[in-house]
């Protein structure tokens, strides 16, 4: 009950507001936590896999960042052919990066003058993980995915992405089996330009959609 | 049933087919948005046949498999107050389950 009152009070008086730090939530374990180290200790007793193969599957996925989707944009801009491939078919295409797609499909949207594509998972955090690495805290956040489907443009305002109106928002809900990487508009004045000058102008951001790839 | 491996339903849809999302709440693991259901959208991409992921979450095979589909919808038809351009769209994952010819 007093926990509100547990501060410094200043309302109204044009003080600053001194909140208790956040309590910390790592001192219990909650039930889905727990199943999961039970889950892992008896895996790791029956020897299906070891400790040491679990951390090696986590390095792994923290190894992939977003670079790794830049490079594959950079390689869009620069080859025709490569972009006609991704395209078609992105999941084999990014082999070529050494990225395996797993159990799902790696499908491509190409920004044009005509169409901007946005991409959200309004039901989870279907993500393009092993193309951008793990998603960003708002990627998975309520608003986010309420948000992105209903009012997009309003979205893409709050990231600073001013779509004209003439230019159609596209929106991809990523509820199944395919995972989304936007292909971004190639920033004007880059012209011959090597694919590692080009990848430093795509951020993660612009290959979920909510911005446009950085000006040279 | 017993399914083979590749066992899948046939593709009852093409690339520019009008469809409706069927308006139906099963329990259940479920991809099809609720917000999605009873709305009218045109098939953008056939994507081939997948697991059933309804079936997949009771560790059952999800075979027969089920076409997959990429539907689009115009924001305006899914929410009357969309307030951007009437050719904004939306883009969503369904499987031909759900789907009626419309």
């Amino acid at each position: 009950m007093s926990r509100d009152h547990d501060h410094d009070h200043a309302h109204g008086h044009g003080r600053p507001h001194r909140h208790p730090p956040r309590p910390d939530s790592d001192d219990r374990l909650g039930y889905y936590q727990v199943m999961e180290i039970a889950l892992r200790e008896l895996l790791i007793e029956k020897r299906v896999f070891s400790a040491v193969e679990i951390n090696r599957a986590i390095e792994a996925m923290d190894a992939r960042g977003e670079a790794l989707g830049a490079k594959v944009v950079a390689r869009a801009w620069a080859d025709p052919a490569f972009k006609a491939r991704l395209l078609a078919d992105g999941t084999e295409a990014v082999r070529d990066f050494g990225i395996d797609m797993g159990t799902t499909r790696l499908f491509v949207v190409e920004n044009t003058p005509a169409v901007h594509n946005l991409v959200v998972c309004t039901l989870c955090s279907c993500y393009p993980r092993m193309v951008l690495g793990l998603p960003p805290d708002w990627y998975k956040s309520r608003a986010y995915r309420s948000r992105a489907v209903k009012e997009p443009r309003a979205v893409l305002r709050e990231f600073g992405t001013i779509v004209p109106d003439d230019r159609e928002v596209r929106v991809h809900d990523s509820t199944a089996d395919m995972r989304y990487l936007v292909l971004p508009l190639r920033p004007k004045g880059t012209d011959g330009w090597s694919e590692e000058k080009l990848a430093a102008l795509v951020s993660r951001d612009a290959m979920i959609g909510v911005a446009f790839a950085r000006t040279p | 049933m017993s399914a083979g491996a590749n066992a899948a339903f046939k593709a009852r849809f093409k690339p520019g087919d009008r469809v409706r999302v069927r308006k139906a709440y099963p329990p259940g693991h479920i991809r099809t948005p609720f917000y999605i259901r009873g709305h009218h959208g045109v098939i953008a991409h056939a994507l081939g046949p997948f697991a059933n992921p309804e079936e997949l979450a009771y560790a059952r095979s999800g075979l027969p498999a089920q076409p997959l589909y990429r539907v689009r919808f115009e924001q305006r038809e899914v929410w009357p107050d969309y307030r951007g351009p009437a050719h904004d769209t939306l883009d969503v994952e369904i499987f031909q389950h759900w789907l009626d010819p419309a």
